[in-house]
């Protein structure tokens, strides 16, 4: 086999592993990504939360990153929307309190939302405010990958 | 025994984690580190940090160590310093005395250690009741103390934010 050959075979090799591990990330970020929205919603039941969940979102896309590079990953989540979804997640926990200050309660005391029972109230406001941390969270991460390797 | 084994095991991370000239190797033991810790976690009944442990410790922080990797030279240079006394003895001292401060604690789930004894009862008590929410952990982060909580957002938000102005390039001004 000559040298031609030879480098030839180990550029289809290098092909069929993109492949085999393309399919395999995009067939895997919506089970990582289920898992992570699991994690942001029932984190008041069981263990977990918007903290956890959160990463567990932003790495999913850094998965896809990793594997498809950082202009195909920007394609499906542009500069501009990371950079928003860091900000909103952070305007709805404060947006959260605020609107508790609306009906007459405290910064931050969800039981004055008028969601029925305070401890229903309550329940709906602690879900609201582990969502925003969720979405804060995931662009974050995004972001500060997303910068650390993006070349000047 | 499973403790000591898991102890034994962190220790040996730790230490080849320093050690390491080479700093991707580094990198993955700390992921390791972080994975076991995980485990230490859910032993000791703390499953909310084991979670962060694993997402964030031997997850997301792995691959951002990468990413910083990518930028910087990859291997440490290799010194030779004499072995330093006087440093040694600082160190192993305040080492002894830390382990000598961990003999006044209250053991492992005392009952009636502070911790457990002054605000523990009132949320245990009142929680469900207050909050509607059956993890307390998320009840006390979300709720009980919804202030600190925000306080954290916002410090991700403001790191995201200052690599954004430290390391993203301008291209209109050049």
């Amino acid at each position: 086999m000559s040298e031609k050959e030879m480098a030839d075979d180990l550029v289809t090799d290098e092909q069929n592993s993109q492949i085999i591990r393309k399919t395999l990330v995009k067939k895997l970020i919506a089970f990582i990504q289920l898992y992570a929205l699991y994690i942001i919603i029932f984190g008041e039941l069981g263990p977990g939360g918007g903290f956890q969940g959160g990463v567990i979102l932003g790495s999913s896309i850094i998965i896809y990153i990793l594997i498809f590079g950082l202009e195909e990953g920007r394609k499906r989540i542009s500069q501009k929307a990371s950079d928003l979804f860091s900000s909103t997640g952070a305007l709805i926990y404060g947006g959260v309190g605020l609107l508790a200050i609306l009906f007459g309660g405290h910064f931050l005391q969800y039981s004055a939302l008028p969601l029925g029972e305070p401890a229903v109230a309550n329940h709906y406001g602690i879900m609201a405010v582990e969502i925003g941390i969720g979405i804060t969270v995931a662009a974050t991460m995004i972001i500060l990958f997303c910068e650390m390797i993006g070349r000047d | 025994m499973a403790d000591l084994i898991l102890l034994f095991f962190l220790l040996v991370c730790a230490v080849t984690a320093i050690v390491q000239k080479e700093l991707l190797n580094s990198v993955i033991i700390l992921s390791i580190y972080s994975l076991i810790m995980a485990v230490v976690w859910v032993r000791l009944g703390a499953v909310d940090v084991a979670i962060t442990e694993a997402a964030v410790g031997a997850g997301i922080s792995t691959v951002l160590f990468i990413a910083v990797l990518t930028r910087v030279k990859r291997r440490e240079e290799i010194t030779r310093t004499k072995l330093q006394v006087l440093p040694l003895i600082v160190v192993l001292a305040v080492g002894a005395t830390l382990i000598y401060g961990t003999l006044d604690m209250p053991d492992f789930g005392s009952p009636t250690a502070v911790t457990n004894t002054h605000v523990v009862p009132r949320y245990l008590e009142k929680g469900v009741e207050e909050t509607g929410t059956d993890n307390f952990v998320a009840a006390i982060l979300a709720s009980y103390r919804g202030y600190d909580t925000l306080g954290e957002t916002t410090v991700i938000f403001t790191a995201g934010l200052c690599v954004v102005l430290l390391l993203r390039s301008n291209k209109k001004k050049l």
